[in-house]
């Protein structure tokens, strides 16, 4: 057996695969990047074949409604009877596409550790405790200006076994849909600040380090509610071609 | 403007994403079924699978309702059946298996995103019910392949993707 690999080891392969893309503009991550293990026997060696037509049906894609999402949705502190133990946080943005245009009415769904780094799954065996208040999932449509909101407690980092004394920093999954299947995007949001930023092969699978800022949100005292929650604003741009023939009437 | 990354969607998307019927489109119409493998040829236990296509008309501008919420509690119920919605969502199993219940797209295939832990970027692929479609013309003919569901019987199709190794699925990109 290969002995484990160590957060050295980590560092020094993040930090070939960083030189050899260094200058290069990189607007997604690389699905190749041996330093997060999972992803060697998990990503396709060809390359990927273009699709450049426009009846293609990618650039449509599904709708959702006001039957699919309740009120109560993105508020992830009021699914049980009390309150979940971590400090509030409301996370607020805007879905965008690449031309800055507002998404409007579809679908943002996010799923989250606790405070303490625990998510509610069985495979999660990660000795921090689990939260009878909270499930760490919401949902919501985004308004006609693009907007999502979301009230929730702050998510702990946790570790791993990608190699010895792996954490992921602290993050929150995303899943948006655009107006198009071709700008579909399930992405990961993170805390400005986070030590954790440079060990993490996940986020450091995005090489070019202005792609990374864009997955890590701000602090935005406007947004905190006084007596209540700290603020986090993280605008979301949607990669892919728009459904540009239904841009009327949504 | 600049895009945002993506990222992986990691292992415990379970208790957030899939929902009740994801796979269940419509009844009375095809089946398709496979399995997700990983460049070893080991089933992946851990993908997610969307579909999105055309309804048997052509037709491609969907429904609302997937989701279909209880108003009482806030559960998902899903499709109420009524409505043809164009999407599904449907985790693979822990043999890697995956099983989708829906009509046949009048325009001939149905568009697919994969998404998986170790899986960094989603990648799209498109399930082909016909290997004369035009598209298919453009592909050499043992990759052609990777995109046609195989009848197995009567309305029920089988359709694997491999992410990586020599059988590794033509995966699409839009630009
Ligand atoms: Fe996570």
């Amino acid at each position: 057996m290969t002995p484990p690999l160590s957060q050295a080891d980590i560092d020094r392969e993040i930090a070939e695969l960083h030189q050899a893309h260094d200058g290069e503009e990189a607007n997604q991550p690389l699905r190749d990047f041996a330093p997060y293990r999972s992803s060697v026997l998990r990503h396709p060696k060809l390359p990927l074949l273009a699709v450049k037509d426009p009846e293609a049906a990618e650039l449509s894609g599904p709708v959702f409604g006001v039957t699919d999402v309740t009120a109560l949705d993105n508020d992830l502190t009021k699914q049980h009877p009390g309150e979940p133990l971590g400090e509030r946080i409301t996370v607020q943005g805007r879905v965008l596409d690449r031309d800055g245009r507002p998404v409007r009415g579809q679908l943002v769904e996010v799923w989250q550790a606790n405070a303490a780094g625990r998510y509610p799954h069985q495979r999660d065996d990660h000795p921090a405790p689990l939260d009878p208040n909270f499930s760490g999932v919401g949902r919501c449509l985004t308004d006609d200006e693009g907007r999502y909101s979301f009230t929730t407690i702050k998510p702990g980092p946790y570790p791993w076994r990608n190699h010895v004394n792996a954490w992921r920093p602290a993050h929150i999954h995303f899943s948006v849909f655009g107006t198009a299947f071709t700008q579909r995007l399930v992405t990961q949001m993170y805390f400005p600040g986070d030590p954790l930023f440079p060990f993490d092969p996940v986020l450091q699978s995005v090489t070019d380090e202005r792609a990374r800022q864009r997955l890590v949100c701000a602090y935005d005292h406007e947004l905190s509610v006084p007596e209540f929650s700290l603020g986090y604003r993280w605008d979301i741009v949607l990669d892919g071609p728009a459904a540009t023939w239904m841009e009327e009437g949504r | 403007m600049k895009p945002t990354p993506s990222q992986t969607i990691g292992p415990f998307y379970g208790y957030a994403l899939p929902f009740p019927g994801g796979g269940d489109l419509a009844t009375g119409g095809i089946t398709v079924h496979g399995y997700v493998y990983d460049g070893a040829g080991e089933p992946v236990p851990d993908a997610l699978l969307e579909f999105w296509q055309a309804d048997p008309s052509g037709d491609l501008s969907g429904k609302p309702g997937t989701l279909r919420r209880d108003p009482v509690n806030g559960a998902v119920i899903g499709r109420h059946g009524l409505d043809f919605t164009g999407f599904g969502r449907v985790p693979t199993e822990a043999d890697g298996r995956y099983g989708l219940r829906t009509l046949m797209p009048g325009n001939g295939y149905i568009s697919v995103c994969v998404f998986a832990r170790g899986l960094l970027h989603h990648l799209f692929t498109r399930v082909y019910f016909d290997r004369g479609a035009a598209f298919l013309d453009t592909l050499p003919p043992e990759r052609r392949e990777t995109l046609v569901a195989r009848p197995e019987r009567e309305g029920v199709y089988r359709f694997d993707i491999h992410l990586q190794g020599e059988k590794e699925t033509v995966f699409l990109d839009f630009g």
